[in-house]
């Protein structure tokens, strides 16, 4: 949200390529994207993994917005099959769904962030922006899974495992603030560090997410099963 | 096993019940509607019951009495016909072997009336008609004598076998439930149906395998069991394919019909709650605020049914759950019983009251006992707060569950307030907050300040004494 005003003078728009499988929802993502001209193109959309495939080796976005849930896979199978070949676009998960599974595993299968569909267009537009610019895009509810799964549980794999990648107090901290619904400027003031310093803890959660051997995370649906 | 296909082909009820039906009917007041297929037999204007052995008062298999309501006779006199023809080389046996074997038994739903009377007499008729035969075999010369002994054991084995699956239809029917192949015969009837059935199959074996032995020398029965086994064997294997292909349709019906119950469950759940909001929506479509509550809680709803613990993708997780009885107390929301499903039920609450948009993260989850329940309570009192002052259309709300504790934000970006400007009658914050926390061991930190929004921050020890 702070960075807005810094990109939007920026001179070429943030070209968006929009997956979906329904039609009416990229419709609706379209024209408010639209509406904001100037900072970010829709270039393209695809209602399929197939499409949504074909579609970012033809175009090159910047930055492909991605739904969650799809028929043939959704959008961790789109993430497998174009990431390798295409690593310099980001993609940001947009979804309806509240099942972690799923959002843990677009995440983890290489997403920039995550944002619910209820989002403003403002705030979608400016989660766009910042993916592009490098940034890690958590919404409270994506923190929420993410606490979830780094969580120490009875019953969960013990923690002091030196092997396991574990989130730092202070990374900790600021997934809390998150969760809370603190925006990154009210993060960086409640803990008396900057901006920056928010942005790289919260970077470095992605990573640890995505990069995690933690095996509780990736059999983290089994494990909330049997709670 | 013919046999019971046909009954099965029949079975269904929509073909049988209607008729049936018309029957109880037309036998009172004789309109003039009748049943095609008993038309030709019987007279022009006397509609007659279609033959159907009957159900209750019956001896054996109930075809005495079926007849007789068909033939409109007295009971007595089918029975007294039957036992006489058995006495004819045993007529009257294979006569009533064969109509239990073709008529379809009546459906269950058609009350009959039981006469205890008739019962006694049709229970010594039967003995006479053994009697009858044993004279009639014992005294006549003809090939009957010889058979009797053997036969008498098949049929007593067939009579076993048969009644069996009689009782197997029966208890199918009365239940509705589904059952494959092999339950044809064993059906649900556990150990004693089993038993019966085997005890059945090998009466008859033994009546074969003796008939045979009687009337024919050993090595030529030899012969004759070899041929028997081998031919078996052989149409066993031809009709394999054949065998495997029904068994396979039997499975593919089932799971087409599972398949089709569920589209329809879902398809009726999404009348009843999708179709029917967007329908008020598009009615209320002027109404800025309702329009959002209904799609907030439609939307709320909907996830519960898709997502939630007892929803429809998450029942595993729901039987899973240790069932520890939550203590309720009074006035709660008493369907849920972990913190998640109580705050999330809470929320939907305030989010439909004040038609506020209140959203939710919750870390962990732990059963809800007294003192949760005052620190969710508080929490909500918070959320109503923010929501009647804070003049925001959103407020956030984390809970986070650890070992140690159990946090709870709430939170709004309204316009906040300066703490000592609150006028002493207010009792919401002190009261409903700051002293139920206070009351349950916990703690309360409020930060606010005017333009600054405003968080409540509950805190309670899991593990401080519960006394």
């Amino acid at each position: 949200m702070n960075n807005t005003e810094d990109t939007a003078a920026q001179a070429r728009p943030v070209r968006v390529f929009l997956v979906d499988d329904h039609a009416l929802f990229r419709t609706g993502a379209k024209a408010e994207l639209t509406n904001a001209t100037g900072v970010i193109e829709v270039i393209g959309e695809a209602g399929s993994v197939g499409e949504a495939v074909a579609g970012i080796g033809h175009f090159q976005p910047d930055v492909v917005l991605l739904d969650v849930h799809m028929p043939d896979g959704g959008g961790a199978e789109v993430l497998r099959r174009v990431r390798k070949s295409h690593p310099d676009v980001v993609f940001l998960a947009l979804s309806v769904s509240d099942a972690a599974e799923d959002v843990i595993a677009v995440i983890r299968a290489g997403a920039r962030g995550y944002v619910t569909k209820t989002i403003s267009a403002r705030e979608l537009v400016d989660a766009v922006v910042r993916v592009h610019h490098g940034d890690a895009v958590f919404s409270p509810r994506l923190a929420g899974f993410v606490l979830d799964a780094f969580a120490d549980r009875p019953g969960a794999a013990p923690i002091n495992d030196p092997e396991l990648d574990l989130l730092t107090p202070r990374e900790r901290d600021v997934l809390r603030l998150l969760a809370r619904g603190y925006a990154y400027k009210e993060i960086a003031a409640e803990l008396f560090i900057s901006v920056k310093t928010v942005e790289t803890h919260v970077s470095s959660v992605l990573r640890k997410t995505q990069l995690s051997n933690r095996y509780e995370l990736s059999r983290w649906a089994t494990d909330r099963r049997l709670i | 096993m013919a046999v019971q296909a046909d009954r099965e082909g029949r079975q269904p009820v929509p073909d049988d019940a209607p008729v049936d039906d018309a029957h109880r009917i037309t036998q009172r007041v004789a309109p003039a509607r009748r049943d095609p297929r008993v038309g030709g037999a019987g007279g022009e204007n006397t509609p007659r019951p279609t033959l159907r052995r009957r159900r209750s008062s019956r001896v054996v298999a109930g075809v005495a009495g079926g007849l007789a309501d068909h033939l409109k006779v007295d009971v007595l006199w089918v029975r007294v016909v039957i036992t006489l023809l058995a006495g004819v080389d045993g007529l009257g046996v294979v006569l009533y072997a064969a109509l239990w074997a073709l008529v379809p038994q009546r459906p269950v739903d058609v009350p009959e009336a039981v006469n205890s009377r008739q019962r006694t007499q049709a229970l010594g008729l039967v003995v006479l008609g053994f009697g009858l035969v044993v004279a009639t075999t014992s005294f006549g010369s003809g090939w009957s004598g010889r058979l009797f002994f053997p036969a008498s054991v098949g049929l007593i084995g067939a009579f076993l076998v048969w009644r069996e699956a009689d009782e197997t239809q029966r208890r199918r029917w009365a239940q509705g439930a589904r059952t494959g192949v092999a339950e044809v015969f064993i059906g649900n009837g556990g150990r004693g149906a089993v038993v019966r059935s085997l005890t059945g199959a090998g009466l008859v074996l033994t009546g074969i395998i003796v008939l045979l032995a009687n009337s024919l020398s050993l090595a030529r029965l030899q012969f004759a069991l070899l041929s028997v086994i081998v031919t078996l064997v052989g149409a066993a294997v031809l009709t394999l394919p054949w065998w495997l292909r029904l068994v396979r349709d039997l499975d593919e019906e089932r799971r087409v019909r599972i398949r089709t119950e569920e589209r329809a469950e879902i398809a009726a759940h999404l009348h009843d709650s999708v179709l029917q909001t967007l329908a008020l929506i598009q009615k209320q479509a002027e109404n800025d605020k309702e329009v959002r509550r209904l799609a907030r809680s439609q939307e709320r709803q909907l996830r519960t049914w898709l997502y939630g613990a007892t929803g429809y993708g998450g029942s595993s997780r729901a039987s899973a759950e240790p069932d520890a009885e939550a203590s309720p107390s009074a006035g709660e929301p008493a369907s849920a019983r972990t913190l998640a499903a109580l705050i999330s039920e809470v929320c939907g609450e305030v989010e439909d009251t004040f038609a506020i948009k209140v959203q939710q993260v919750v870390v962990g989850d732990c059963e809800v006992d007294d003192r949760v329940l005052a620190a969710v309570w508080a929490a909500r009192e918070a959320m109503v707060n923010a929501a009647k002052h804070a003049e925001v259309g959103e407020v956030s709300v984390f809970v986070e569950v650890e070992p140690a504790q159990v946090e709870l934000f709430v939170r709004d970006r309204g316009k906040g307030f300066d703490t000592s400007t609150v006028p002493g009658d207010r009792h919401g914050l002190a009261d409903s907050i700051h002293g139920r926390m206070e009351r349950h061991g916990g703690t309360v930190r409020l930060r606010t300040a005017p333009g600054e929004g405003t968080e409540v921050a509950l805190r309670l020890p899991r593990t401080a004494d519960k006394r």
